[in-house]
């Protein structure tokens, strides 16, 4: 499976049903990419895959567990609704690795642009939004540098996960 | 044969995905076994589709454990069974200790 680097990110495109063997060289492929390039970002894009079962889900959060270990984070893309929903039902949680709708805002995500656009400072606290998640944080937490490095720590009040 | 019977894409979805964790238990748990699949319909003329996952494997001990969300007895995360239950709309599980296992899963079109 073909790793693409533009830029700091790892392009992924999953176009195939995943044998266990390319399930395991595409984690030893991305580990390989992450420490020969030094990519800050890992793209996903599961726009093609009709069905992902646990085995799948599994092999997606490992994937942004290897990636975290140097320093880059995951982000998936195309997930498509059936998907979504099943997912879901499912119980999968795919902690670990942020999700996008569509490998622009997937770049975003990773850039850290959406989080530094959208952020309100108050007396005492912060109110921040990115692609997937908003929230309250004190702004001794919430400087501009932590929000332009994507480097909040968990908010205040209830992250909403979209 | 999914869309034959009338499901949806996400019911297809969900079922071969229910399908495909059951197959991988049968081959990872229950050492290889069989899949049947036939188009069934229901006595309100409702379409669907049923799949039989049987093996000669040894079998489940613990129904209740084996059922519950995250336990595996392998190395995965233990979605497989539970999940399975929930993606589809008829769930049957037959196993003992020693004696294999058989899963019987339907899915009706709405």
């Amino acid at each position: 499976m073909p790793i693409v680097k533009i830029g700091t990110t790892l392009f992924v495109s999953i176009q195939i049903d995943l044998q266990d063997e390319s399930v395991v060289r595409l984690q030893e492929d991305v580990a390989d990419e992450l420490a020969a390039t030094g990519a800050r970002g890992v793209l996903i894009d599961i726009t093609a895959v009709e069905i992902v079962d646990s085995f799948i889900g599994r092999m997606l959060t490992m994937i942004g567990s290897i990636s975290r270990l140097f320093d880059a984070e995951t982000v998936l893309v195309g997930m498509r609704p059936a998907v979504a929903i099943t997912l879901t039902e499912l119980g999968l949680s795919l902690r670990g690795v942020r999700t996008a709708l569509n490998a622009e805002k997937g770049l975003e995500l990773l850039s850290g642009k959406s989080l530094w656009r959208s952020c309100r400072s108050g007396p005492a606290m912060t109110w921040c939004a990115s692609g997937s998640r908003y929230g309250w944080w004190p702004n001794e937490a919430a400087s501009p540098w932590s929000i332009r490095r994507s480097l909040l720590p968990r908010p205040v009040s209830w992250p909403v996960t979209r | 044969m999914a869309e034959r019977s009338g499901l949806s894409l996400v019911d297809q979805t969900k079922l071969v995905t229910a399908a495909s964790e059951l197959a991988r238990n049968a081959l990872i748990h229950g050492g290889g076994g069989t899949a049947r699949l036939e188009v069934v319909t229901s006595v309100n003329g409702r379409g669907g589709v049923r799949i039989e996952f049987a093996d000669e494997g040894p079998g489940i001990g613990d129904i209740d454990l084996a059922l519950t969300d995250g336990w595996t007895s392998g190395s995965g995360l233990g979605l497989g069974l539970s999940g399975a239950r929930r993606l589809v709309d008829e769930f049957e599980l037959t196993s003992k200790s020693g004696s294999g296992t058989s899963v019987v899963v339907t899915k009706w079109s709405r």
